[in-house]
């Protein structure tokens, strides 16, 4: 098999295979990327560049590969979304409030990816607590997407909140990236960038570490620019934690090994409900299409229903608030993160502090959590929508009586201008509406890249699991990808 | 009909009652949620982890042995174990709260309904329900006598596990409600649970007080925060059911409040009305499954319950025969009832429960000691009272031999031999004191003819001529026959 001449054009599990038969040394890997990301400052992908500890791992990682010593992912250059703590590493969560802060411990997830042998360029760009679909909350400015409509020069979003990390991995900055789906962060940059984007089983991944937006609805993931990269990546993001109650004790199995078993006699799940009013056809189209490729590959296809999908989205934006309005009271300036100067009192110190650390979207969720938690609201809103969220658990749950996975667009449309939609919350609130009941579930999902609009920009599918079953929704994902056949780049205008 | 102490006004009596929430802490090690130790009175801030200091993305995980001694207190408690509660977050801001937010039960609580008996001096016993138990962490501490204008905070405490025990209304006195307390203390200590201390804030009340006319309906209350000692809880009901009495007598109405209980005034002041009172947004915390228990867990605890006070006492009654009131206040402690257990195994019981209350009791208080630094061993005082028995030493040089071992030690047998304190049963020598006594007092010796009780100054001469040593009933008997005293 031949390989690009530029190595930052490697698959993750092309650079892997490169590294352990030395063709290449993870320095002279990690070097190229580190150029990658200097030249692609004008996407704004990274918070903060790791370059120097990036070549210490590196330079580690040879010594370890002389030695034949490597590990699963020994050499091969990552980048980090900026809501894992990394040990004495700013982690900012895209915000003010945390703008100065370096944490003296390590997530479980990324110290997951160093035991496996993985080196870390820096930590990448994110949407303010992770709250957003297009990447333009963060206090560290928007992510652009590398991908630009044909004949336009109008900056799109990557998405969000993982738009950092889809800009990255979509514009070879890195060999994949860490990423967080709360309510489809991880689906949707993924579809919006022509990238692969898995979103665990809830438990599946560590908490830990991880700064949290809504606890019961987090899950980190990978973002890669194949299946197979992804499949290579969550093994070893993933593992149970005794320091996370909420992680499940369930093997992970090597999803690589099982990657190229096809699904033929497989049934895969069509929800009628997935169809949406004033979606674009293309959207449509797509979906078609992806349910034929994997028709042709061999699966059966299924007419399912999954009635209160409708409800998902307004119980989703009750429920993440609330929890968030809960989590995000640890931010008060009185310990770490910012503190306004000034102040006569401990409640000026707090709403001062609040007031200027957060943006305003945080504001917003902060506000509208604690409305729902509210005495002579909570029964109204919070235990309401608790009981649709058994109720949404429960559709797929029958749905899976009758099918092994279910396919579904993974989002309304493809990349939208900067400025288009953060005028309006509810309009920018509906980018989730085919990811939110994965979240809401707790099941896995991925997505996976489609095709192109006739603009030139990426669209994804998105395949829904049973819980745990994330082997299935990457054989199939993998179906949808050998189908779609996708090749296209965007083209590297950043690179003056 | 029970004998609770009315208050009265000038429109009759008033009832008084009182409920009260009681935290105490878990004796552990470590925290409700954290690996942090608990030891008190360390430097600040030595024993906060990072979910204690609620570091961004640190996450709470139960400790097991602190859910243990929860349902070892219920069990003490006779309530029922709930196999599944829920842990809630309470959210409000605070400094020394820093996750914004307190981790509680609130709907399903670890514990449930349960019962207190506690005896009055009267020998009444009234039963006190037990409304519910949870576990909750505790905050950090503010210190604002640091620095002149910064207030500093202390998060050793944040985080520690503490048990909110909380009755129903149903004392009716300051007594009860002291008593109450003491009995809950006697209880978590037997069962080690939480070690009651109230200095060190180990356990602490919020006392709810109403008043009402008998048979009316339960009148507003008003809760008084963090009482510190028994004897506060006793004073602040008082003083604040004569506040609700004067108010309502006056024609005015309670309002429901908070109050906290000034101990140097004696009074109680209020803090926060209902209307100011925080919404507290409780909801299921995300970050904790809810906790399941099993059968076999609640049931190995069961089997390792020690014997509780209220079965102690039932024994004591009826294996030694002591009556209920002594009983009473020797399990009040279990290393008390564990030191007369020990004496009744070389003494007789009864002797040795009035040896206990009248003598030893007395030089502790008097030495402001507990029973667990008693000077004299159980064993020592069994060796005293069998001199007693046998005749060796009378009760008052036992006492004498119980006071030189208490300040001395020594072995009280040796302290009567090398002090020569044997008392003299030779009547040849007790023959020639009363001669002496007879001798010189010829007038007495005439007046006793007509007052027999007079015998009892002659024993008094007598004992004193031998130093003390006399058997005092040898000596009664040969006066009576000498003086020709009737029987």
């Amino acid at each position: 098999m031949s390989l690009p001449a530029d190595p930052t054009l490697f698959t993750l599990a092309d650079a892997r295979d490169a590294v352990t038969s030395k063709r290449i040394s993870s320095k002279e890997l990690t070097k190229a990327y580190i150029k990658a990301v200097e030249a692609a400052r004008p996407l704004n992908a990274f918070i903060t560049e790791t370059p120097e500890r990036a070549l210490a791992m590196a330079e580690a990682s040879d010594a370890r590969l002389a030695k034949d010593e490597a590990r699963p992912l020994e050499g091969l250059p990552l980048a980090i979304k900026d809501l894992f703590c990394t040990k004495g590493v700013r982690t900012t969560a895209g915000s003010r409030i945390l703008s100065n802060f370096v944490p003296p411990y390590e997530s479980t997830v990324t110290q997951n990816l160093w035991d496996a042998g993985a080196v870390m360029l820096g930590k990448l760009n994110m949407d303010e607590f992770a709250m957003g679909s297009s990447n333009e909350t963060s206090y560290f400015k928007p992510v652009i997407n590398p991908w630009r409509a044909k004949n336009s020069n109008q900056a799109l979003v990557p998405g969000g909140s993982s738009g950092g990390s889809a800009a990255a991995v979509s514009g070879f900055l890195c060999l994949g990236a860490t990423a967080t789906d709360t309510g489809g962060s991880i689906r949707q940059p993924a579809a919006v960038t022509g990238t692969v984007g898995i979103k665990p089983t809830y438990g599946r991944c560590s908490r830990w570490g991880t700064v949290a937006f809504a606890s019961s609805l987090d899950q980190a993931g990978p973002i890669t620019r194949t299946v197979r990269d992804a499949a290579i990546m969550l093994r070893h993001m993933a593992s149970v934690d005794p320091k996370d109650s909420t992680s499940v004790d369930v093997a992970v199995p090597d999803y690589e090994a099982t990657l190229e078993n096809g699904v033929k006699g497989m049934r895969i799940g069509i929800p009628k409900e997935y169809r949406i009013d004033g979606a674009p056809p293309e959207i449509e189209a797509l979906w078609q299409k992806g349910a034929e490729w994997l028709k042709a590959a061999g699966a059966e296809l299924v007419d399912i229903s999954l009635p209160h999908t409708k409800y998902a989205l307004p119980v989703y934006y009750i429920v993440a608030p609330a929890e968030a309005s809960s989590n995000l009271a640890r931010y008060d300036g009185v310990r770490y993160g910012h503190r306004a100067a000034g102040v006569k009192d401990i409640v000026d110190l707090y709403e001062k502090s609040r007031a200027e650390g957060f943006g305003a979207e945080v504001r917003r969720r902060i506000l509208i959590g604690t409305y729902v938690l509210s005495a002579g609201y909570y029964d109204a809103y919070y235990s309401r929508a608790q009981k649709l969220r058994t109720l949404i658990l429960r559709d797929f749950t029958e749905a899976f009586a009758k099918c092994d996975a279910i396919l579904t667009p993974a989002t309304p449309g493809p990349a939208f201008a900067m400025g288009e939609k953060s005028a309006d919350p509810v309009t920018m609130y509906l980018n989730d509406v085919f990811t939110v009941t994965a979240n809401l579930a707790g099941l896995p999902g991925i997505s996976v890249p489609g095709g192109l609009t006739a603009d030139g920009l990426p669209l994804g599918l998105q395949v829904i699991g049973k819980a745990f079953d994330e082997a299935t929704v990457f054989k199939v994902g993998r179906s949808l990808e050998q189908g779609a056949n996708f090749t296209a780049k965007p083209a590297t205008w950043w690179r003056v | 009909m029970r004998s609770a102490k009315q208050i009265e006004g000038s429109t009759g009596p008033w009832e008084i009652v009182i409920g009260m929430e009681v935290h105490a802490q878990v004796s552990s090690k470590s925290k409700l949620f954290s690996g942090a130790a608990t030891e008190f009175g360390a430097e600040p801030n030595a024993q906060v982890s990072f979910v204690d200091a609620a570091m961004p993305g640190m996450l709470p995980v139960i400790n097991r042995y602190c859910v243990e001694q929860a349902v070892r207190t219920g069990l003490g408690l006779r309530a029922a174990i709930n196999r599944v509660s829920v842990f809630d977050r309470k959210n409000y801001f605070y400094p020394d709260l820093p996750a914004g937010y307190q981790i509680s039960q609130y709907k399903n609580p670890i514990v449930g309904e349960g019962e207190v008996l506690i005896d009055l001096p009267g020998g009444e016993t009234v039963h006190v329900g037990i409304e519910r138990l949870h576990l909750e962490q505790d905050a950090g501490k503010s210190l604002h006598d640091q620095h002149p204008d910064h207030s500093h905070v202390d998060l050793n405490r944040a985080g520690v596990a503490l048990m909110e025990i909380v009755t129903k209304p149903d004392m009716r006195s300051a007594e009860e409600a002291a008593a109450f307390l003491r009995k809950l203390r006697a209880i978590l200590r037997y069962l080690g649970t939480c070690d009651g201390n109230m200095e060190e804030g180990s356990m602490r009340a919020d006392v709810n007080v109403s008043v009402r006319k008998a048979g009316a309906p339960l009148g507003t209350r008003c809760e008084i925060k963090n009482v510190n000692s028994m004897r506060f809880v006793a004073q602040a009901v008082e003083y604040e059911a004569r506040r609700q009495v004067d108010i309502l007598e006056s024609g005015g109405t309670i309002r429901q409040e908070t109050r906290l209980f000034d101990s140097r005034a004696g009074e109680t002041r209020s803090m926060r009305s209902k209307e100011e009172a925080h919404d507290y947004r409780y909801f299921p915390d995300p970050d904790l499954l809810p906790l399941e228990l099993d059968e076999a867990f609640i049931e190995r605890i069961a089997q390792s319950l020690p014997e509780l006070p209220d079965d102690k006492k039932s024994r004591f009654i009826k294996d030694y025969g002591i009556p209920a009131y002594d009983a009473g206040v020797l399990v009040a402690e279990r290393e008390l009832a564990d030191y007369y257990e020990a004496m009744t195994r070389g003494a007789d019981p009864k002797l040795a429960v009035n040896w206990l209350n009248n003598e030893i009791l007395g030089r502790l208080n008097r030495d402001g000691r507990s029973i667990v630094d008693c000077p004299v061993s159980a064993d020592a005082n069994c060796a005293i009272l069998a001199m007693i028995t046998d005749g060796t030493i009378s009760g008052k040089i036992a006492k004498d031999v119980l006071d030189i071992v208490w300040s001395e030690g020594g072995d009280p047998k040796q302290v009567v031999e090398t002090r020569g304190l044997r008392q003299v049963t030779d009547t040849g020598a007790i023959d020639k004191a009363i001669d002496a006594v007879i001798a010189q007092n010829p007038a007495k010796v005439e007046e006793v003819k007509a007052k027999p009780k007079l015998i009892g100054w002659f024993v008094g001469q007598v004992m004193k001529e031998t130093g003390g040593k006399a058997n005092p009933q040898v000596v009664n008997d040969m006066l009576k026959t000498r003086l020709g005293v009737p029987d």
